[in-house]
This record gives structure tokens, C-alpha cells and sequence, in this order.
């Protein structure tokens, strides 16, 4: 692999990290988060959508119009979200209806429409799923993260398996709405302080 | 469901952006100052309204009877994409000072998933139209709540010596937090 297509595949995960550096998707970032699974299971869904709109993008990009570009974007984005949200439905009931409001709003991730602007329109199909790879494993793992971090302080569990036994106390605020907050600006923190190594 | 309780609900116990985590990306990216996010607040009350009684003739009277469902997530957001450029065009057009106002946030509000998120919610609730125009308006007035409240606060904060870790949206984020539990008390009241 060239050097050019590594950096494309690479650069999503840390370095340009859709949640911690880039601060995009923020709604199915702080949404879902409640368990380590629904994280992961809404980050593979983006991962599956980006993906499919960044090869089709790609493939069309000459044949838009400038002018509505945008627009037929995000038809080809709706399209994918739908399909994604019709096998979900079929084959994981469950997580689907955990996850809920958010798979539809797979749309207006501005990951997603973010990627088909900024990459895809501008470069051939390869590129643009190595770019997607990249992008949707770094909010993957993003999302994964902060769905342990939750779990482990709110549920006392990782991945569903309890550490601490059923009578325990848990710090129940993380997996409510103002843990969600809390956690991701912890995780930040320590991400500026170690990854980027600012003081 | 009564029509005041949709309001209180909305509003305060079930906040759109606090506790159903609707509209994060305005919310933390218009917020700077309470003038600017005034005028956010306003434009998404505007297009919300305008959006619940589109989406919900689009749902009952063309995808509901001819068993289009499944298209639902599609046709929502384009409806809202045209809806938000034909109201940028028409206020453009009538109502220049108010246009002056709101006029950049329009754009923005296509990719605000609250107004599809919304929209959504307002179908699956299975409300009438009128129920489903409370809803969005009640939804939008706790998204302008919120985020005037957060501006606020955020003026204040840009006037205080921070840890270089936490500044710009780690403290946001910890601000964000702190309303959202100051919003859980009112968790209880619509019970």
C-alpha cells in the first residue's frame, strides 16, 4: 500500500478522530452510549453507512450538478440509512430498538455528509473507502470507549458482564443524560493532555 | 395527552437537547453568545413548527396510504432540505429584518437533527396534527431554552483563567453536564 493510501486509512482513527478531535456526530456520540455494545453496534452501523455513501458518492461524483450537490448527497445517505435500518430491524431487533431514534438519524451525521464533501467528491473510489475504513473505525472505537467508560462507572459491567455483583451500588449518573456530558469531557481531557500533549 | 402537559413535558422534563441529546452539534456550536443563539432558538422554532405540519400531511396523506413506510427517513429530510430553502427564499423576499436576523442559521437547520429527529418521534408517538404541531413547538422552545441558558453561562466562562486541558469543549461539555442535572429535577412532574 502507498503512502498516500495509508495516511487516508490511518488518519481517521487518531489523529483526525471524528468524536475527540473533530468533534462531529456528537447526537449518536452522547445518545447511545449507555452500554459498551450500543456503542459499538451504532459505530458499525455508521461504519456500514459511510462506507457504501463514500463509494457511491465517489462513482457519481461527475454526474451531479455542482449546484445540487448537496441535496443529492444526502439522498444517497437517506437511501443507505434506510437500508441499514430495514436489516437491523430484521436480524438484531434488539439493539434496534435500543438504539431507536438514532438509526434513522444516521442522516444528519455530519460524519457522514462531512466525508462525502470533504473526500469523497474530490477522489476516486479506493481512496474514499479507505477514507471511510478509517473515519468509521475512529468513531467506532470512539464510541466503544465511551460506551465501556459508562458501563464500567454506571452499570458496573463491561460488555455486559458484571464485575461488581447485583446488590452493589453503581454510579447510576453515567448512564443518565448528565453522565453522557461528563464522561466525553473527561475523555477529552485526557485525550488533549496525552495524545495531542498539550498542558 | 393533554396540550399543557405535551408543553411541560417537552420543555422541561424531557428536554430535547439535555436528556434526549437532540440538536448536541448547534448546541455546542452556536452557543458562543446569547444573541446568536437567540436567533438559533428562534430559527428552529420557526422551521420545527413549519416542519410538523409538512412531515405530518406527507406521512398520512401520500406515504401512509400508498404503503411507502419504509421511505419515510428519505422523504422527511427532503422535505425539510426544501422546506428550509424555500423559507430562506420567501423571508428573503417579505420579511428582509427578519431574514437579517435568522438568515445564516437557515441553512444549518437542514443538518440539525433535532428537526428530523423530531419529525420522527412525532409519528412514532402517533400524534394528530394538532398534538404534532404542540410537540415540535414545545420540542423547539426547550431547544432555545436550553441553549440561551447554556450561552449564558458560557459568556461568563470565557472570562475565567482555565486548565489548558479543559478549555473550549471539555469545559462545554462539563457546562452541558451540570444543566442536564439541574434539568433532572424536574424529572417526576408529568407523573
Amino acid at each position: 500500500m502507498d503512502k498516500t493510501s495509508f495516511n487516508n486509512l490511518t488518519r481517521g482513527i487518531i489523529r483526525e478522530n471524528p468524536t475527540f478531535v473533530m468533534l462531529l456526530g456528537m447526537c449518536p456520540t452522547l445518545g447511545v452510549t449507555t452500554s459498551a455494545v450500543n456503542g459499538l453496534g451504532m459505530g458499525i452501523a455508521t461504519l456500514f453507512v459511510l462506507i457504501l455513501s463514500n463509494i457511491a458518492i465517489s462513482a457519481v461524483k461527475s454526474l451531479i450538478p455542482d449546484m445540487v450537490r448537496i441535496p443529492c448527497y444526502i439522498v444517497i445517505i437517506a437511501s443507505f440509512v434506510t437500508v441499514v435500518d430495514l436489516l437491523m430491524a430484521a436480524y438484531l431487533p434488539a439493539l434496534h430498538a435500543r438504539l431507536g431514534i438514532f438509526i434513522p438519524l444516521i442522516v444528519v451525521n455530519c460524519i457522514i455528509l462531512g466525508r462525502a464533501e470533504a473526500f469523497a467528491s474530490k477522489n476516486n473510489i479506493i481512496q474514499s473507502i479507505y477514507d471511510a475504513v478509517g473515519m468509521g473505525i475512529g468513531f467506532t472505537l470512539s464510541l466503544t470507549l465511551l460506551g465501556t467508560v459508562r458501563e464500567m462507572l454506571g452499570s458496573g459491567s463491561f460488555f455486559g458482564w458484571s464485575f461488581v455483583g447485583e446488590e452493589a451500588d453503581t454510579l447510576l449518573l453515567f448512564i443518565m443524560p448528565p453522565g453522557a456530558f461528563l464522561a466525553l469531557a473527561g475523555l477529552i481531557m485526557l485525550f488533549n493532555k496525552f495524545i495531542k500533549g498539550e498542558k | 395527552m393533554s396540550y399543557l402537559m405535551i408543553f411541560i413535558a417537552a420543555i422541561f422534563v424531557n428536554n430535547i437537547v439535555l436528556s434526549q441529546f437532540l440538536g448536541i452539534c448547534p448546541f455546542l456550536g452556536v452557543s458562543k453568545k446569547i444573541s446568536t443563539a437567540l436567533g438559533m432558538g428562534f430559527a428552529v422554532m420557526f422551521v420545527m413548527t413549519l416542519s410538523s405540519i409538512a412531515t405530518y400531511i406527507i406521512y398520512h396523506g401520500l406515504l401512509l396510504p400508498n404503503d411507502l413506510v419504509f421511505m419515510t427517513t428519505v422523504v422527511f429530510i427532503l422535505v425539510i432540505a426544501a422546506l428550509v430553502q424555500m423559507v430562506e427564499i420567501i423571508m428573503k423576499k417579505v420579511a428582509p429584518p427578519l431574514y437579517q436576523a435568522l438568515g445564516i442559521f437557515l441553512p444549518l437547520i437542514t443538518t440539525n437533527c433535532a428537526v428530523l429527529g423530531i419529525a420522527i418521534l412525532s409519528i412514532q408517538k402517533e400524534l394528530n396534527l394538532l398534538q404534532s404541531v404542540c410537540y415540535n413547538l414545545a420540542n423547539a422552545t426547550g431547544f432555545t431554552l436550553a441553549i440561551v441558558i447554556f450561552a449564558g453561562i458560557r459568556e461568563r466562562l470565557a472570562q475565567t483563567r482555565l486548565p489548558k486541558a479543559v478549555q473550549g469543549t471539555p469545559i462545554a461539555l462539563i457546562t452541558a453536564g451540570l444543566l442536564s442535572m439541574a434539568f433532572m429535577g424536574f424529572a417526576g412532574i408529568g407523573n
